[in-house]
């Protein structure tokens, strides 16, 4: 029977050592995802509400494509990206397969359908509530994307919880394209892979335990700092 | 989280930034020799000697050829002399050269339901468990190992029709979590296997036939087919490797008092 108290006692003893391996690996993983979902909000937030507040023809088939693409599997979205930055693929002249930056593409490729799909929804409903008196007010339409974002801001922090979520806990698509190299593309997810793989089932179980205690603390820290807006919101 | 941990990780980053400016080159390497620890132990003093630093890609052999063939790596360090001699021949590498050896086992559950233990040769033990219909996993990923399991068996099982042959499509070490959890038996190189923490009551039932005999060797991707590769370095490595220096590197490598691989360059 495996003994789950040693994996909890060895993810205390990880955190509380300090180990410098360990740092790097949850330094580069808060980095890779950090970049991803704020280049994915970059994208996807102005795109989301782009698709709320336009009627054009081939919207709701773009609408249906990007809520699909929600579900990509990340091992495909790896393999399609690997063969793109391979040195036989054609961007090779970039040399960005096994680095950081190409994990951080391809975890953009997986979080931007999340934060547009998720904007989309929250910007359509507020929309509807307020498209009267911004009509009213004879907004034009670069305004009222930008009232409504800001308006929706609080609940559009959720959207990029998601797509952290996903981006924190993804491994398919992180091993192929940065190779889990260690010192240089190692990051928590492929770090338990490699354990498991390893035999060492201790060590990739409390390394999966600091991992949700890391997403733990960015959630509780995030909707901290939303609650204490929201509050200001009220009383302001 | 404290001033000191946000401290860490900020170092923790920045030291990755500072990885990648620094001269590298890539080998794309089969995972035994990478899960084994046989990396951290030399690499280290590679760099001491040549200042270059190694960045170990580990996936099985089909893949590593794979890669390599597609120009992402500078070396290739595998064991699948055949393959190995294609690649050679087919331009993608400059030459292959022997680095070291050590051998595949046949590991099982303690009680031997299928008696592996009593036979002298690996063709043997594979009959008696076919015969008995003892359950064995395959790695069925093209890997080296893989590709030594298929050609030891008499008769080739059919994985579609008989239920106690199982193709997992894994590397190694999942393949052996997959084994001690079924009970069943398979073939590993005694590398992993030796560094592997999730044994359970498996044991090494057979060993020591010739035919388990298991070969890596070492190949420069060939600047000709691969003009962006960074050929002296990895020459260079690849020389080190097969010299006096990484040779006793090599033998110096042990787990638990026990020798992963033997050098064996000529």
């Amino acid at each position: 029977m495996f003994d789950f108290a040693t994996a909890f006692a060895e993810a205390f003893a990880l955190v509380f050592a300090g180990d410098a391996a360990l740092v790097q690996i949850v330094g580069l993983s808060l980095w890779v995802s950090g970049c991803a979902v704020l280049i994915s909000c970059l994208l996807g937030l102005p795109l989301g509400a782009a698709l709320a507040m336009t009627r054009f023809a081939g919207r709701r088939a773009l609408v249906v494509a990007m809520s699909a693409l929600m579900g990509l599997p990340p091992v495909v979205v790896g393999l399609t990206l690997y063969l793109m930055l391979s040195q036989s693929g054609p961007f090779a002249v970039f040399e960005l397969l096994y680095t950081p930056t190409a994990m951080i593409i391809a975890q953009v490729v997986l979080v931007t359908p999340i934060v547009t799909t998720l904007t989309r929804q929250v910007i359509e409903d507020l929309d509807r509530d307020l498209s009267e008196t911004l009509r009213a007010l004879r907004a034009s339409w670069f305004d009222r994307v930008g009232t409504l974002l800001w308006e929706a801001r609080l609940a559009l922090v959720t959207a990029a919880l998601a797509g952290m979520g996903r981006a924190l806990a993804e491994v398919g698509a992180v091993m192929i394209v940065g190779g889990n190299i260690n010192h240089a593309t190692r990051v928590m997810t492929t770090s338990i892979a490699l354990e498991t793989s390893r035999g060492e089932l201790a060590l990739a179980l409390a390394l999966g335990l600091v991992l949700l205690a890391l997403s733990l603390g960015i959630n509780a820290a995030v909707l901290g700092l939303r609650d204490r807006a929201e509050h200001q919101v009220a009383h302001g | 989280m404290t001033l000191r941990t946000l401290l860490a990780i900020a170092v923790g980053i920045s030291a990755a930034g500072a990885a990648l400016a620094s001269d590298y080159i890539i080998v794309q390497s089969t995972t035994s020799t990478a899960n084994s620890g046989l990396y951290e132990e030399i690499l280290p003093r590679f760099r001491a000697q040549s200042g270059t630093e190694v960045r170990v890609v580990a996936v099985g052999t089909g893949q590593a050829l794979k890669n390599a063939a597609n120009c992402d790596g500078d070396v290739l360090l595998v064991h699948a002399r055949a393959a190995e001699q294609e690649f050679v021949t087919s331009g993608f590498g400059t030459a292959r050269f022997d680095v070291m050896y050590n051998d595949f086992v046949l590991v099982g559950p303690s009680g031997d339901p299928a008696g592996v233990s009593q036979t002298q040769s690996a063709a043997d033990a594979l009959d008696r468990i076919a015969e008995r219909q003892a359950v064995f996993v395959s790695r069925g990923d093209d890997s080296g190992t893989h590709k030594v399991e298929t050609g030891l068996w008499r008769t080739a099982p059919d994985a579609q029709s008989s239920r106690w042959y199982r193709e997992l499509g894994a590397g190694m070490g999942a393949t052996l979590n997959a084994a001690v959890a079924m009970g069943a038996y398979t073939l590993t190189d005694r590398a992993t296997w030796l560094s592997f923490g999730n044994r359970g009551a498996h044991q090494v039932l057979l060993e020591g036939d010739p035919a388990l005999f298991n070969q890596y060797g070492v190949i420069a991707v060939s600047p000709e087919h691969c003009p962006r590769v960074k050929a002296d370095a990895a020459q260079g490595f690849v020389d080190w490797l097969i010299g006096p220096d990484g040779q006793s590197a090599i033998a110096a490598f042990q787990i638990n008092g026990t020798q992963l691989f033997v050098p064996n360059a000529k």
